[in-house]
C-alpha cells in the first residue's frame, strides 16, 4: 500500500495542527466553503500519494522558481517532496541515465495514474532538434509520458499558449502542448503562474480529481475573472480617473492605469485577488499596468503601454490609425467625388439648355 | 405641386403590394410615379439604428481612448461608468433593432428582402452593378432607376452593414459577457467568440476596426443618398422618411 499524503507530511515532521491549517487554507484558496475542509482532510489522509512528473521543454524555469516560493511553505514542501521523489530535472538529485530511468519506473508502477506537469513547450521545427533531452527530442519524451499519464497540467504560458519562444516569427515553431497531445490538458497560464494557483491546482487535482475548466481549458476557480474585475483601482476606472503618463499627478494618486496600457481588462488571472509574494503586491499595486502575461500570444499584441493595440499582421498600426486614415481618405474622396459630380452636372445642365435653346 | 404629390400617393397606394416585375429591375416610368417601398417597420429600424450608431460610435471611441482624467474623489464621479452604460444600452438597441429587421426581412414586402439576400447569381444583378460603378466613375450619363436599392448599394449594404453589423453584435456581446461573468446568458451565447478570434485583446481590436468600417459605411451611405437624391431620377432621402419613392420623369 502506497503512502498517503498525510503519511508523507507526518514523516516530514509536520504536526497534525499544521496539516489541518493547510487543509483549511487550501479550501479557502480554492473558493470552497468550510464544509469542504473535512473532505480535503479525509482525502489527504486516505488517498494514496499520486506521483507527479515534472517535465521541462523550451522554458525559462520561471514556473519552477515561482512554485518553490509558494506563500504557504507547507504547500510547496509537501508537493515538492512528492515531486522530487519522482522526476523534475531542475531540482532532483539524480542526473543522466539514473534520472531518465525514473520516468520508466514511474510508468511501470503508476501507469495511467501519475500527474504529468509540463513546463515549457516542444519546438517542432527541424524535427524537434531545438530541445533535445536524453538523446531524444523533447516532443517524443512528452508524448511518451503523456500516453501513460492520468492527468496533464500545462504550467505557465509556454506550455499553455507558446509564450515568448512562440512569438512571431516563432523560428523554432514552439507549440503549446495541447496541440501535440490528444488528451485533455489543464492550462495554468501566466509568466509565471501565481505560485498559490499552482499549488492550489495540484492539491485540487490530487484530492478531488479534474477541476472544472473554462472554454480554453483553464481551471475556473482561478481564471474565470479578469484582473480588471477585482482590481482595487477599478473605482478610478469607473470614475474616469486615469494615469495619463507615468509619474504624473494621477500616478501618484493611484489612479487607473488603463490609459498607459494596462491589460487588466483583457487578462484572465487571479493576481488582483491572490496577489504575489505572500500577497504583498502585484504589478498594478506597484503602479505598473498588467502586461497580460497569462493571455495567448501576449508578446504579439504590440506595446505593453498602449490600450488600443496593433493590428496584426504587418506594419505596426493600431485600429485607430488604420480606421482614422481610412476615414480621412474616404472623406477626401467623397468631397472630390461630390465636386466632380457638381461640376459635371452644371456642365450637363448648361449643355442641355444650350441644346434646348438650339432646338 | 401639392396636388401632384397627392395624386402620386394615390397611384402608389393603388400599386402597393406591387407586381413581381418590379423586384429586380428597371421601372417602367410611364406606368408609375411613386411606389411605397419602405414600410413603417423598415423606416423605424433605419432611424433607430442611426441614433444607436451615433451613440455607439461616440461612446465606443471614448471607451478605447478615454476622456482626460477627472480630479477629486473617485466616489464623486462615474464618467467611464456612464459612457460604458450608454454604449451597452445603445448596443442592445442596435442588436434588437437588427433582429427586428431580420424578422421584417421574412415578413416584409419584396424590397425589405433585398438587404439580406443580394441576387449575386443573377447576370442582371451584375449588369446593374457594373452600370452603377460606371455611373459613379462618370463614365455613363444615364443613371438607372430602381424601386429600392441599386445592385451596388445592395451589395454594399449587405457586406458593410449587414455582415459587419452582425460581426459587431457578436463581438460586442462577447466583450459584454466578460463583464457579466462566466455562466451569464451573454457568456453562454457569445462567449465562444473570444477564443475563436484569439483572446480578449484581439476581440477588442477587431471590434474597434469594425467601428471604423461602420463609420466609413455611414459616410459613404449618407453621401450617396444625397448625391443620388440630386442627380438620379428618383427620390432617396425622403423615401426613408415617408416610405414613398418618387420618380422624377
Amino acid at each position: 500500500m502506497a503512502d498517503t499524503f498525510y503519511d508523507v507530511m507526518r514523516r516530514q515532521g509536520i504536526t497534525r495542527r499544521s496539516f489541518l491549517k493547510f487543509c483549511s487554507l487550501t479550501a479557502t484558496s480554492l473558493g470552497l466553503g468550510p464544509a469542504f475542509v473535512p473532505k480535503i482532510v479525509h482525502a489527504m489522509e486516505t488517498k494514496p500519494r499520486t506521483p507527479v512528473v515534472w517535465l521541462h521543454g523550451l522554458e525559462c524555469t520561471c514556473c519552477t522558481e515561482a512554485f518553490i516560493r509558494s506563500a504557504h511553505p507547507l504547500v510547496s514542501d509537501v508537493v515538492l517532496s512528492m515531486i522530487s521523489l519522482d522526476y523534475d530535472d531542475t531540482i532532483m538529485a539524480a542526473a543522466g541515465y539514473q534520472a531518465e530511468e525514473i520516468l520508466e519506473q514511474t510508468i511501470e508502477k503508476y501507469d495511467g495514474q501519475f500527474v504529468l506537469a509540463c513546463e515549457g513547450n516542444p519546438p517542432l521545427n527541424e524535427d524537434g532538434m531545438y530541445c533535445f533531452q536524453g538523446g531524444i527530442p523533447y516532443l517524443e519524451k512528452l508524448r511518451h509520458m503523456a500516453d501513460h499519464a492520468g492527468a496533464i497540467i500545462a504550467w505557465g504560458s509556454c506550455a499553455s499558449w507558446g509564450c515568448v519562444q512562440a512569438a512571431k516569427p516563432n523560428p523554432t515553431r514552439a507549440t503549446p502542448i495541447h496541440k501535440v497531445l490528444n488528451k485533455p490538458v489543464i492550462k495554468v497560464p501566466g509568466c509565471p503562474p501565481i505560485p498559490e494557483v499552482m499549488t492550489g491546482v495540484v492539491t485540487y487535482l490530487l484530492t478531488f480529481g479534474m477541476p472544472e475548466l473554462d472554454r480554453q481549458g483553464r481551471p475556473k476557480m482561478f481564471y474565470s475573472q479578469r484582473i480588471h474585475d477585482k482590481c482595487y483601482r477599478r473605482p478610478h476606472f469607473d470614475a474616469g480617473q486615469f494615469v495619463e503618463k507615468f509619474d504624473d499627478e494621477g500616478a501618484r494618486k493611484g489612479y487607473c492605469l488603463y490609459k498607459v496600457g494596462c491589460k487588466g481588462p483583457t487578462t484572465y488571472n487571479a493576481c488582483s485577488t491572490t496577489r504575489w509574494n505572500e500577497a504583498v503586491s502585484f504589478p498594478i499595486g506597484s503602479g505598473h499596468g498588467c502586461i497580460g502575461c497569462s493571455e495567448d500570444a501576449f508578446w504579439d499584441k504590440g506595446s505593453f503601454y498602449d490600450r488600443v493595440t496593433d493590428v496584426q499582421p504587418g506594419i505596426e498600426s493600431t485600429a485607430d490609425r488604420v480606421g482614422g486614415t481610412l476615414a480621412a481618405v474616404t472623406g477626401a474622396a467623397i468631397a472630390a467625388h461630390a465636386a466632380v459630380s457638381a461640376i459635371k452636372r452644371a456642365r450637363d445642365t448648361k449643355g442641355a439648355h444650350t441644346e434646348k435653346g438650339g432646338a | 405641386m401639392a396636388s401632384a404629390r397627392s395624386e402620386a400617393l394615390r397611384q402608389a397606394k393603388a400599386l402597393d403590394g406591387a407586381p413581381e416585375h418590379h423586384v429586380e429591375g428597371l421601372v417602367d416610368h410611364s406606368m408609375m410615379r411613386a411606389v411605397y417601398v419602405y414600410e413603417a417597420p423598415v423606416r423605424l429600424w433605419h432611424w433607430v439604428t442611426v441614433v444607436a450608431m451615433i451613440f455607439l460610435f461616440a461612446t465606443g471611441y471614448l471607451i478605447g481612448k478615454p476622456l482626460p482624467a477627472v480630479g477629486g474623489e473617485a466616489s464623486d464621479h462615474y464618467v467611464m461608468g456612464y459612457i460604458r452604460m450608454i454604449h451597452f444600452i445603445a448596443g442592445y438597441v442596435f442588436a434588437i433593432a437588427f433582429v427586428g429587421r431580420v424578422y421584417w426581412w421574412i415578413v416584409g414586402n419584396t424590397w425589405a428582402k433585398e438587404l439580406f439576400a443580394p441576387a449575386i447569381f443573377s447576370g442582371k444583378f451584375w449588369g446593374g452593378f457594373f452600370h452603377q460603378v460606371k455611373w459613379y466613375l462618370f463614365l455613363t450619363k444615364e443613371p438607372r432607376s430602381y424601386v429600392a436599392h441599386n445592385p451596388l448599394a445592395t451589395l454594399a449594404m449587405f457586406l458593410m452593414f449587414g455582415l459587419v453589423g452582425l460581426f459587431m453584435i457578436f463581438t460586442g456581446f462577447a466583450l459584454y459577457s466578460e463583464g457579466l461573468g462566466q455562466g451569464s446568458w451573454a457568456d453562454r451565447m457569445f462567449g465562444w467568440v473570444i477564443p475563436l478570434l484569439g483572446q480578449s485583446q484581439d476581440v477588442h481590436t477587431y471590434h474597434r476596426l469594425g467601428m471604423w468600417i461602420m463609420l466609413l459605411f455611414a459616410m459613404i451611405h449618407i453621401y450617396m443618398a444625397f448625391r443620388e437624391d440630386i442627380l438620379s431620377k428618383q427620390s432617396i432621402v425622403s423615401t426613408m422618411v415617408n416610405g414613398y419613392r418618387y420618380f422624377k420623369d
